[in-house]
């Protein structure tokens, strides 16, 4: 078992965690026209990088959404950040 | 030199003292140019070599595997081959891998221990037995032999399921495939490339590839730790590592890599006929020739390229098993791994081109890929030799995402594999 840290709760069992998504994604202006490829990239495409990676991950005991950098090959935990960078609680890593 | 398998040879050798027997594979240095170059030796990319020579004579073929052939996923999983997809699209590809798989072991001389020993997919509730008629009735109507098992039904094909009224997951019943079972991993792979090679296809192992090289627009060759090699066709068939490549050669795909795990036990005496699987424990179950139970479950939820396993899902995984069958709560597990699958929005495959002219992908399996090692490989040749689709590939379209027209197996597909 691996423990992942929440920035709000500390570090905690890896199953209270889910992987969210991939974090800088823009969803498309829907007041404008969007292309089948625009919506279809932002639906869809992902960089799924190997080494290290930036992911949005939800606490599910605390429901906070919040940054976990991690390296996808070691599974090493390399630092995780709330989503609202004005926030003080800067990473608990 | 021995080059045929048969039992009269088997018999030779036998007396010989074994000394007979040729290399199954040769292993060439590469060339500085092929007519088509096949990145990835697991079972997709050796299919697609073999295809495109026993085909469409396109001989002049090298397969680059970074590692050994069958390293990857084709090596590590569980084995299960079926056909009872829900989509008829899905029902059409992965029958005539079947049909494929059914006829292999003639066609490549080559034993691939296909056992067609039957699948089943417990039914928990009365509500999941409606579901599975309805399930069943769609695949009946695509052609596939499913059909639905009643308690006593499940009861004579596999005695030894926890059939008491009290279980925490009580069975009902079960969809049932007689056409499904096992084929043996290792022989699949090394009867494709067996039969690619003696149709002149180059198997060129422990060259990984770097770098596509992109000029205009189009693919005109590959970097690799054994140095440059030139072909303007290229088929990608690297599972886990699809999205890799794709950052290699700039196009972009729908796919998360996440660890699937599996696990074998110490041989047991024969206890387990057919395939099992049951969505409400997580877990399904057979029983190899050697004895060992061979089993697993779902994806592990973080995405990964992290080749091994952990604690969590092998605790769901067995947790199920020894509620499903008590008796396995005493077996000793063996050995225990994970292999990095491609896992799409809608669990279906992703074959065709690229987008960059010339790079062709079969990718996508996912969890379920094993089965379709045949007709992979024949769809991807069919489009690496003609650059057009076969009628039963075009739905698998990377265009899918763009026009909406997803095919979602995620049933077909989540825990079962
Ligand atoms: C635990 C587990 C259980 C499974 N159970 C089942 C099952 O019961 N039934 C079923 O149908 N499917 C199952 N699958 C899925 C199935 O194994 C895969 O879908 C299938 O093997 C994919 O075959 P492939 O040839 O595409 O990939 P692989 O066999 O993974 O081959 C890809 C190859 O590409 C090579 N490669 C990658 N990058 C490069 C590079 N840059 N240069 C050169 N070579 C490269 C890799 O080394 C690898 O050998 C399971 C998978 C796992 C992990
Ligand atoms: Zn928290």
């Amino acid at each position: 078992m691996q423990l992942f840290p929440c920035p709000f709760c500390g570090p905690r069992n890896e199953r209270e965690f889910h992987y969210v998504a991939e974090p800088g994604k823009t969803r498309p202006d829907t007041t404008g026209d969007i292309t089948a490829e625009d919506w279809a990239a932002y639906l869809y495409d992902t960089k799924n990088e190997k080494g290290p990676v930036r992911e949005v991950w939800m606490h599910l005991t605390c429901r906070e959404l919040f940054v976990m950098e991690r390296d996808s090959v070691t599974m090493d935990v390399l630092g995780s950040k709330t989503l609202r960078r004005t926030l003080p609680a800067e990473g608990a890593a | 030199m021995n080059k045929t398998y048969s039992a009269l040879n088997l018999f030779r050798e036998g007396l010989r003292g074994q000394r007979g027997w040729a290399p199954a594979w040769r292993s060439p240095k590469p060339k500085p140019a092929y007519d088509v170059i096949v990145i990835g030796g697991g079972g997709h990319g050796l299919a697609t070599a073999y295809y495109l020579a026993k085909v469409h004579g396109v001989r002049n073929v090298a397969v680059l595997e970074k590692g050994w052939i069958g390293g990857g996923n084709s090596g590590r999983n569980t084995t299960v081959v079926r056909s009872d997809y829900y989509y008829p699209e899905s029902a059409a590809l992965y029958d005539m891998s079947v049909r494929l798989y059914e006829g292999l072991s003639r066609e490549l001389n080559y034993n691939i221990m296909l056992s067609q020993r039957g699948m089943m997919i417990l039914a928990h509730s009365e509500a999941e037995m409606e579901i599975a008629a309805r399930q069943v009735n769609a695949m009946q109507i695509n052609g596939i032999d499913s059909q639905l098992l009643d308690t006593e039904g499940v009861r004579k094909l596999a005695p030894i399921l926890n059939f008491d009224r009290g279980a925490r997951y009580p069975i009902h019943g079960a969809m049932y495939q007689g056409r499904g079972g096992t084929a043996r991993h290792d022989a699949v792979v090394w009867g494709f490339a067996r039969g690619a090679d003696r149709l002149g296809v180059d198997i060129i192992q422990n060259c990984e590839v770097t770098d596509v090289i992109v000029e205009g627009g189009r693919v005109t060759g590959v970097a690799t730790t054994r140095g440059e090699i030139r072909a303007d066709r290229i088929g990608a068939a690297v599972a886990g590592h699809s999205s890799v490549l794709a950052h290699m050669a700039g196009y972009r795909l729908p796919i998360h890599s996440y660890a699937l795990q599996a696990f074998v036990s110490e041989p047991l005496k024969p206890v387990l006929d057919t395939v099992v699987l049951s969505p409400g424990h997580g877990t399904y179950v057979s029983q190899s020739d050697k004895g060992g139970l061979v089993f697993g479950g779902g994806l592990d939820r973080i995405p990964s390229y992290g080749q091994r396993g952990n604690l969590p899902v092998q605790e769901t995984v067995i947790g199920g098993l020894s509620e499903m069958v008590p008796m396995f709560s005493k077996v000793k597990l063996l050995r225990h791994w994970a292999g990095i699958v491609d896992v799409t929005p809608d669990s279906s495959p992703i074959i065709g081109p690229s987008g960059v002219e010339g790079l062709y992908l079969n990718c996508g399996w996912g969890t379920g890929g094993f089965k379709a090692i045949p007709v992979g490989g024949y769809m991807l040749a069919h489009i690496l030799a003609t650059g057009r689709h076969h009628d039963l590939s075009r739905p698998f379209d990377l265009s899918r995402f763009t026009r909406g027209r997803l095919i979602d197996e995620g049933a077909a597909s989540g825990i079962a594999h």
